[in-house]
């Protein structure tokens, strides 16, 4: 028993620990894990005494899911493009009004008319990128802006080819590759898409996520994969280079957003204000290494990503870029088939 | 045949033959102790690895250390995963040894199986379909009540963590001699004396190795963390399983590290004090 | 006499109230935190599903359906969810293999600690558990770090020259396998150990005093003696690698899901909340179809042996 009395001591100290957060003044984030700079978090801290906690997530639908169950608790969520639709359709986000925030005059004009938030009534830019082809182009030498380095992949590249688990990823950009419009339900082109997927996949090695150490260790050759890993992984090997298939591939850009059900609405506000300052927008990219969409903010940020190729896409490239929209239920239903097939 | 065979029984006796020998059991013993160890020694080695790569050896440095100690949320997390392991392994044992005691002492009762039943239940429930369940359920509470703390994910650890205590201490009981407790009965010891004196005492490493388990499972879990959790609850591994789709650094390796010997530390002290006991 | 039999009477009961007093908390804790909320996964799998995730609250048995039949989307001919069955049958296989090797390894080891002289057997038992103070993810990374093409065993085998070529252990199912060995092994050990630790050799002795081979003695008095043991650490085994999820996505590389992983996507970016319901259903009766043949086989062998 006395240890026992001892454990239980124990563990309500630690308890009694745990309720001490600070009462006023806070801000609870939900966000993509390791894509929040630490500093940007302090510098927020600091100029408004507000205590701000990160949470992460790993999937646009995790969060989803967690925030409509409701009593989740956050004040600020940061989905992608094409879901932020949904967000605002199923009422979960306020109106906040970026478009008439004092900051607003920072934002490109090329992300202001989004087509998930046109004239951005609710959501603030956080950060943008793209999916493509990263290579090792010490083992092959061809052309690397296609999307056949990983569905038709030449004889260098097989078993070396590390392809994202992302469904919408992959799918939009099979089915570009066989000459489709996303969304489609055309079955022929679909019953192409997957045949084609099947094929391919006894040539990947993966399908994960964390590919910058492995194209360090060279474990990996080739990856359909985001641009800020790219360029991450181009540090780590300099023979490393990002491809952007000519076929098309999708653009994403990860939206800050405010939840109906804030505890601290106002703070929130600020926070989307204060991250279109171009000083803080070029904190955020320091992180995580990926654009942000604010004017100006190129100034502040790390030598390194100035005019680097992962992320200022070249104008011969940018035409085969798309927003990835979100399909109805049913075109959504068989591509999770077609995905299903894939990985059974 | 009876008298050879005798004969060899008596050769082998006297050439030192143990009734506890079975060959090869020693040298599976051993690489099992080294199959456990590798992984963790290499996790432990690239902790040090002044290179920014959990592969590629860059020579000796504490710079992830360092980058783990200024680390503000790593640290709030490793805490949050042992104070709920550290609560919820107590209470489970607490409650698994209320219950085994009920259900292996005496006659069997109306209801005994459907109560042994349910407090296995966790254990053949993947975690992935009890996650998705609590998030429905617990998210209506958390709307209703306006409690967010942190009792949901202490719940829900207690409730898997159970059978987990459970089990070995369940499996001690039925294996102790009832004679000592019939004996104290007997001698007009109380339930309650009988229990402290003789049955706790034996049933103590039961105890142990369920609180142990229990400790291990709740600081292991993932998946129903990750769907209870709410806002500011990251626990070291919802932590890592968040930056799993950015870039793993052997940050995670040093946090990892410190993790282990701070475990050790506390497991040890645990032993040392059961041990002092007996 | 009839008050004797009175107060037996009420002394039992007295007992049997004691005893769900006893349970109580556990039983309480349970319901509301693990089975009670199943029931809420029954009735989705009953529902329709909702347009980006969740449910609509109309029946349905569209989600159960398609656990094993699919209408194929390009011609519309009915026939099994090979896909679902695939990966059914492929986390299946992968746990009875876990489950097995788990004993093979976890029997000797707990029964090499079982005979240590007493006082260090604590010892033994504390560094089996020491590599799993740390949790699933971490262990599931180092696990990666020993059976990488660059990882120790590769660094080892091609330092040794047994090979020329790193063995492509990572991304297949030797990994997965590997990991949930690596991640399930004191769930065998410990119960093992628990029933070994309290095997009373004297019956041992006595076996080889009736001219038993050493293997004879391990099948025929030990393996029956710890039948409990064995039973626990194979039900504590089998039913996490049923459900796995993390080991398959770190360690077989996503490409080959199992159960776990596809319960998770439809949860997920496959939105369909009944379709994922009734998977786990399926695969909740998968587990119970395996506890009662384990069920079964105990009681058969208790009845002979009884």
């Amino acid at each position: 028993m006395r240890h026992m009395k001892l454990g239980l001591a124990f563990g309500t100290a630690m308890l009694a620990m745990a309720g001490t957060a600070a009462a006023e003044g806070e801000l609870n984030i939900y966000n993509w894990g390791n894509y929040t700079n630490p500093d940007l978090i302090k510098k927020f801290e600091e100029q408004f005494k507000v205590k701000v906690t990160v949470t992460d997530y790993d999937s646009n639908d995790a969060a989803l899911a967690k925030v409509r169950a409701g009593g989740h608790g956050f004040d600020i969520v940061v989905p992608s493009a094409n879901y932020v639709r949904i967000w605002i359709d199923e009422g979960l986000l306020i109106e906040t009004r970026p478009d008439q925030m004092e900051n607003f005059k920072n934002v490109d004009e090329r992300w202001v008319d989004v087509d998930w938030d046109p004239g951005r009534h609710y959501t603030v830019p956080w950060q943008w990128g793209t999916t493509g082809m990263i290579v090792d182009t010490s083992v092959y030498k061809g052309e690397i802006n296609t999307s056949a380095i990983a569905f038709d992949p030449p004889a260098e590249l097989v078993g070396k080819i590390n392809v994202a688990p992302e469904m919408n990823d992959v799918m939009s950009m099979a089915i570009w590759y066989m000459g489709g419009e996303w969304c489609s339900d055309d079955r022929e082109l679909l019953k192409k898409v997957r045949d084609k997927l099947v094929e391919a996949k006894p040539k990947w090695i993966s399908m994960d996520y964390g590919v910058i150490e492995k194209f360090q260790s060279r474990d990996f050759a080739a990856a359909l994969y985001w641009n800020g890993a790219a360029l991450r992984s181009r540090k780590a090997n300099p023979d490393v280079r990002f491809g952007y298939p000519k076929e098309g591939y999708p653009i994403f850009m990860d939206s800050v957003a405010v939840l109906k059900d804030a505890k601290n609405p106002e703070n929130a506000k600020l926070f989307q204000n204060f991250i279109m300052d171009p000083e803080n927008a070029a904190l955020i990219s320091a992180f995580a290494n990926y654009a942000n969409g604010i004017k100006g903010s190129e100034a502040f940020m790390p030598e390194d990503m100035k005019g680097a190729p992962e992320v200022d896409i070249a104008p011969e490239h940018q035409a085969s870029g798309h927003f990835l929209t979100p399909c109805s239920p049913e075109v959504t239903e068989l591509y999770t088939r077609v995905w299903t097939d894939l990985l059974k | 045949m009876a008298s050879a065979g005798e004969g060899r029984g008596v050769a082998l006796r006297r050439t030192g033959f143990s009734v506890k020998r079975q060959t090869g059991f020693g040298v599976i013993a051993w690489l099992c102790f080294f199959m456990l160890y590798l992984p963790i020694l290499t996790l432990v080695l690239f902790s040090f690895n002044a290179d920014q790569s959990m592969a590629v050896w860059g020579g000796f440095s504490f710079r992830w250390y360092e980058s783990a100690w200024h680390n503000q949320t790593v640290q709030d997390a490793s805490l949050r995963s042992l104070q709920i392991a550290f609560i919820a392994a107590i209470l489970a044992t607490v409650a698994a040894t209320m219950a085994a005691l009920a259900t292996t002492r005496g006659r069997a009762f109306r209801g005994e199986q459907a109560a042994y039943a349910m407090i296995n239940t966790p254990l053949i429930v993947p975690e992935i379909v009890t996650a998705t369940a609590l998030l429905i359920f617990f998210a209506s509470i958390k709307v209703s009540t306006g409690y967010t703390g942190l009792g949901y994910l202490i719940a829900a650890h207690t409730a898997f963590c159970i059978p987990f205590a459970y089990l070995p201490i369940r499996a001690r009981l039925e294996s102790m001699d009832l004679t000592l407790e019939t004996a104290a009965g007997d001698l007009y010891a109380t339930p309650w004396q009988a229990f402290r004196r003789i049955t706790l005492p034996l049933l103590w490493p039961g105890i142990i190795a369920g609180l142990m388990l229990a400790f291990v499972i709740s600081l292991d879990d993932v998946v129903i963390t990750e769907l209870v959790k709410s806002g500011g609850q990251d626990t070291l591994p919802t932590y890592m399983l968040g930056q799993l789709r950015r870039i793993v650094t052997p940050e995670i390796n040093a946090i990892s590290t410190v993790f282990l010997l701070l475990s050790v530390v506390i497991v040890t002290l645990f032993f040392l004090l059961s041990r002092q006991r007996s | 006499m009839a008050s004797a039999r009175d107060f037996a009477e009420s002394a039992e009961r007295q007992d049997v109230r004691r005893r769900w007093a006893l349970l109580s908390p556990a039983l309480v804790i349970i319901f509301f935190a693990a089975v009670g909320p199943l029931f809420i996964m029954l009735v989705y799998s009953f529902l329709q599903k909702g347009d980006y995730g969740g449910v609509r609250w109309a029946f349905s048995t569209d989600g159960w359906f398609s656990v094993f039949f699919q209408r194929d989307i390009f011609d519309d001919t009915l026939s099994f969810a090979d896909a679902h069955i695939s990966i059914l049958w492929r986390s299946v296989r992968l746990s009875l293999m876990t489950t097995l090797f788990t004993f093979l390894l976890g029997f000797p080891t707990a029964y090499f600690i079982a005979t240590r002289p007493e006082k260090s057997r604590d010892i033994w038992l504390f560094l089996i558990t020491i590599p799993f103070w740390t949790n699933l993810l971490i262990r599931t990374f180092a696990m990666q770090e020993v059976i990488r093409n660059e990882g120790v065993i590769n660094t080892a085998l091609l330092w040794l020259g047994i090979v020329d070529q790193p063995i492509q252990i990572m991304y297949t199912d030797k990994a997965i396998l590997f990991g949930m060995l690596y991640v399930y092994l004191p769930l065998m050990v410990l119960p093992l150990y628990a029933s070994l630790e309290k095997l009373d050799f004297r019956l041992v002795e006595a076996a080889y005093d009736l001219y038993a081979t050493r293997f004879q003695v391990l099948r025929r008095v030990i393996m029956p003696l710890v039948k409990p043991g064995i039973i626990a650490g194979s039900i504590l085994v089998f039913i996490p690698s049923l459900g796995a999820y993390v080991t398959p996505r770190v360690l077989g590389g996503g490409k080959n899901l199992m159960l776990g992983n596809l319960i998770e996507l439809q949860f997920g970016q496959g939105r369909n909340w009944p379709l994922g319901a009734a998977l786990s259903m399926t695969l909740l009766a998968l587990v119970m179809v395996a506890l009662l043949i384990y069920a079964r086989q105990a009681q058969s062998r208790s009845l002979r042996h009884g």
